[in-house]
C-alpha cells in the first residue's frame, strides 16, 4: 500500500490542507506518457497544478487535454489497452503505482463531466448517496452534510422544497450543479472539470463559472475547456496542449496576452483549432 | 404533368397497397385466431374451473384448478430459478466482460439456446432430472422452463444495461464506488424499467410452453403440490383434453387455452406500461 491510503482514510473525516498553503503544488506531473493501445497520446508532459489554484487546459480537439484530465483520477483505469508512464504525484502518492486503492484516489480527486449525470434517483439521494460511502452519519447531521454541499453547488435555493423530486427533473444547469455538489460532498481535495459547460446555455454557465470562483478557495481546480474566454475567466494558470504534446503552460493572463509560442498564439487567435 | 412523377405516384399508390394488404392478411388471421379462443373460451369460464379440479375419465363435471395452481407453481420456480441466473450472465456481459474474448462466445451460445425447439430443452430435462429421478416431476418441469427463461433474461439484460450510458458509470465511479456498487445501484436502477419488463416478457414466454412440460411434469389428474411428483398444468392439460372424446373436456381445454392468453396479454401489458413509464423523463 502506498502512503496514498493512509492519507486518505483519514481525509475522509479530517478536512485536508486547505487554501492556507496556496503556491504548494497539489499535483505534480512528470514526464508524462499516455498510450491508447498503440496510440501515443499524451508526449512527456511536465506540469504543476497549484494548490487552491484554477488550472485550465485548452486546445484544439483530439490534442489530449481530457486524456490528461482522465489521468489525475486513473479514469483511464475502466478501460483495457490504456496505459500512462511517468510519475504523477498527488502530494506525496504516485497515481500511477498500480498498487494504489482507485476508490480512495477518486474520494480525493472528484469529476465533474461534461454532461450532467444525475444517477437515477432523488435530489436528495444523490447528494447522500456519496457521503455514505465514506461516512455513516445519522440523519440530521446527513440533512445537514447535504445541505451545505448544496449550498455549496449554488443550488440549495432552487431545490429545497424539493429535495424529495427526481434528480432527473432539474434542468441542464441545476442537473450540472447537482453533480458539482454531489463532487464537492465527499470532500475531495482536487476537483477535475472536465468541459462542463458545453451542454449548457450562457446563464448556467456563468452559474458555473462564478461557482468554480468560490471552489478555488478550497479546492485544487483543474479544468478543460472548449472555451478560451472561459479559461481566460476562470482560471489562474493555463496549459496550451497541441497534438499531445504540452506547448505552453503558463500565467493565463500572460497566456493570453504575450504567448511565446508560434502555436499557442495562432490557437488564441483563432488561426485553427 | 411530368412523366416520370406520374410513373413515381403510380407505383407509390401500387406499393402502398401492397403494404396494407399484407398487413391486413397477417392481422386477419391474428384476429380470427383470438375470436374463436374468445367464442369457445368464454362459454366455459366459470367460477367451477377455478374452484374444481380436472375431472376423471367420463366426468362431466371439474374444473382446472389443479393444472392452474401447477402453472402457477413451476411458471414461478422456472422463473425464480432462471431469471437470476440470466441477470448475472447478462450482467457480466454488459459489465465485468464487456471487453472479455469469453463474451462473444457465451453471447453466441445464448443465441442458439434462445431459438432452441422447446421440445429439445424437454428431451434435455428428461435425461438430465426425469431419468436419474426415475420419474416426472414439477421440479424437473421448472428446470425445464428456467432452461428457456435464461437466454431470454440474459438478451435483455445485457441490452438493458448497454443502454445505461457510460458517462454515469464513469461519474459513479469518479465518486470512488467499487465496481459492484456502480452496477448495482447505478447501473441496475437506470435500466430497472427494462430488466423487470424482460422478467415479465420471458414468463409470457414460458406461461404457455408445452413440449418442455411434457417430458418432464407430465400431468396429473389430482391436486398435488409436490414438487417430486408429477403436477398438473394449463399446456399439458389443454393438450390431453383436446384429444379426448369428451365435450366437456374440450370445453376446459378452451378455457384454459383463453386464460393462458389472457395471462400473456396482461403480462405483455404490463411490461408496456412499465418501460413506457421510464421514457418521458
Amino acid at each position: 500500500m502506498s502512503d496514498l491510503s493512509v492519507a486518505s482514510s483519514a481525509a475522509a473525516s479530517v478536512p485536508p490542507v486547505r487554501a492556507s498553503s496556496e503556491g504548494r503544488a497539489k499535483v505534480t506531473v512528470r514526464d508524462l506518457n499516455f498510450y491508447y493501445g498503440e496510440h501515443h497520446a499524451l508526449k512527456g508532459i511536465n506540469l504543476k497544478l497549484m494548490a487552491g489554484h484554477v488550472t485550465a487546459f485548452i486546445g484544439p480537439s483530439g490534442c489530449g487535454k481530457s486524456t490528461l484530465l482522465r489521468i489525475f483520477n486513473r479514469m483511464y483505469d475502466l478501460y483495457p489497452g490504456q496505459r500512462a508512464e511517468g510519475q504523477v504525484m498527488l502530494d506525496s502518492a504516485n497515481i500511477l503505482d498500480p498498487k494504489l486503492d482507485l476508490n480512495l484516489l477518486r474520494a480525493r480527486v472528484g469529476m465533474v463531466f461534461q454532461k450532467p449525470t444525475p444517477f437515477p434517483m432523488t435530489i436528495y439521494e444523490n447528494i447522500a448517496f456519496g457521503i455514505r460511502l465514506y461516512e455513516k452519519l445519522p440523519k440530521s447531521e446527513m440533512d445537514g452534510r447535504v445541505e451545505k454541499a448544496l449550498r455549496g453547488g449554488a443550488l440549495w435555493n432552487e431545490v429545497k422544497d424539493k429535495l424529495n423530486a427526481s434528480g432527473l427533473s432539474l434542468s441542464g444547469g441545476q442537473q450540472q450543479r447537482l453533480c458539482i455538489a454531489r463532487t464537492v460532498a465527499v470532500r475531495p481535495e482536487v476537483i477535475l472539470f472536465d468541459e462542463p459547460c458545453s451542454a449548457l446555455d450562457p446563464i448556467s454557465t456563468a452559474k458555473v463559472e462564478e461557482l468554480i470562483d468560490e471552489l478555488k478557495e478550497d479546492y485544487t481546480i483543474a479544468i478543460v475547456t472548449h472555451n478560451m474566454q472561459q479559461a481566460a475567466r476562470v482560471s489562474d494558470s493555463t496549459a496550451f496542449m497541441y497534438l499531445g504534446e504540452m506547448v505552453e503552460f503558463g500565467q493565463t493572463n500572460k497566456l493570453f496576452t504575450s504567448p511565446t509560442d508560434r502555436r499557442t498564439q495562432d490557437y488564441i487567435t483563432g488561426r485553427f483549432g | 404533368m411530368n412523366p416520370i412523377y406520374i410513373k413515381r405516384r403510380r407505383s407509390d399508390i401500387i406499393i402502398r397497397f401492397l403494404c396494407l394488404a399484407a398487413a391486413i392478411f397477417g392481422v386477419a388471421w391474428l384476429a380470427m385466431i383470438l375470436f374463436t379462443l374468445f367464442y369457445n373460451g368464454l362459454t366455459g369460464l366459470n367460477l367451477e374451473i377455478f374452484t374444481r379440479n380436472t375431472p376423471p375419465p367420463g366426468s362431466t363435471e371439474g374444473g382446472l384448478l389443479n393444472a392452474i395452481i401447477g402453472s402457477i407453481m413451476m411458471t414461478a420456480i422456472g422463473v425464480g430459478i432462471g431469471a437470476p441466473l440470466g441477470m448475472f450472465a447478462g450482467t457480466y456481459l454488459a459489465e465485468y466482460g464487456k471487453h472479455d474474448k469469453l463474451s462473444p462466445v457465451i453471447r453466441f451460445i445464448n443465441d442458439i439456446l434462445l431459438s432452441a425447439p422447446s421440445i429439445i430443452i424437454g428431451l434435455f430435462i428428461y435425461g438430465a432430472v426425469v431419468v436419474p429421478m426415475r420419474g416426472f416431476s414439477a421440479i424437473a418441469g421448472a428446470l425445464a422452463l428456467a432452461v428457456i427463461v435464461i437466454p431470454v433474461v440474459v438478451r435483455t439484460a445485457e441490452d438493458m444495461l448497454r443502454l445505461v450510458p457510460n458517462p454515469l458509470r464513469e461519474a459513479a465511479s469518479a465518486l470512488g464506488l467499487p465496481r459492484s456498487l456502480v452496477i448495482r445501484k447505478i447501473a441496475y436502477r437506470s435500466a430497472r424499467a427494462g430488466l423487470i419488463t424482460g422478467i415479465l416478457l420471458a414468463t409470457a414466454r414460458v406461461a404457455g410452453e408445452t413440449a418442455p412440460l411434457l417430458f418432464t411434469a407430465l400431468s396429473n389428474q389430482f391436486f398435488s403440490l409436490d414438487l417430486a411428483r408429477s403436477m398438473a398444468n394449463l399446456p399439458v392439460t389443454i393438450n390431453n383434453f383436446v384429444q379426448s372424446p369428451y365435450p366437456y373436456w374440450k370445453q376446459l381445454a378452451w378455457s384454459g387455452a383463453l386464460l393462458i392468453t389472457l395471462t400473456v396479454l396482461a403480462l405483455n401489458i404490463g411490461a408496456r406500461m412499465i418501460s413506457a413509464e421510464r421514457k418521458p423523463k
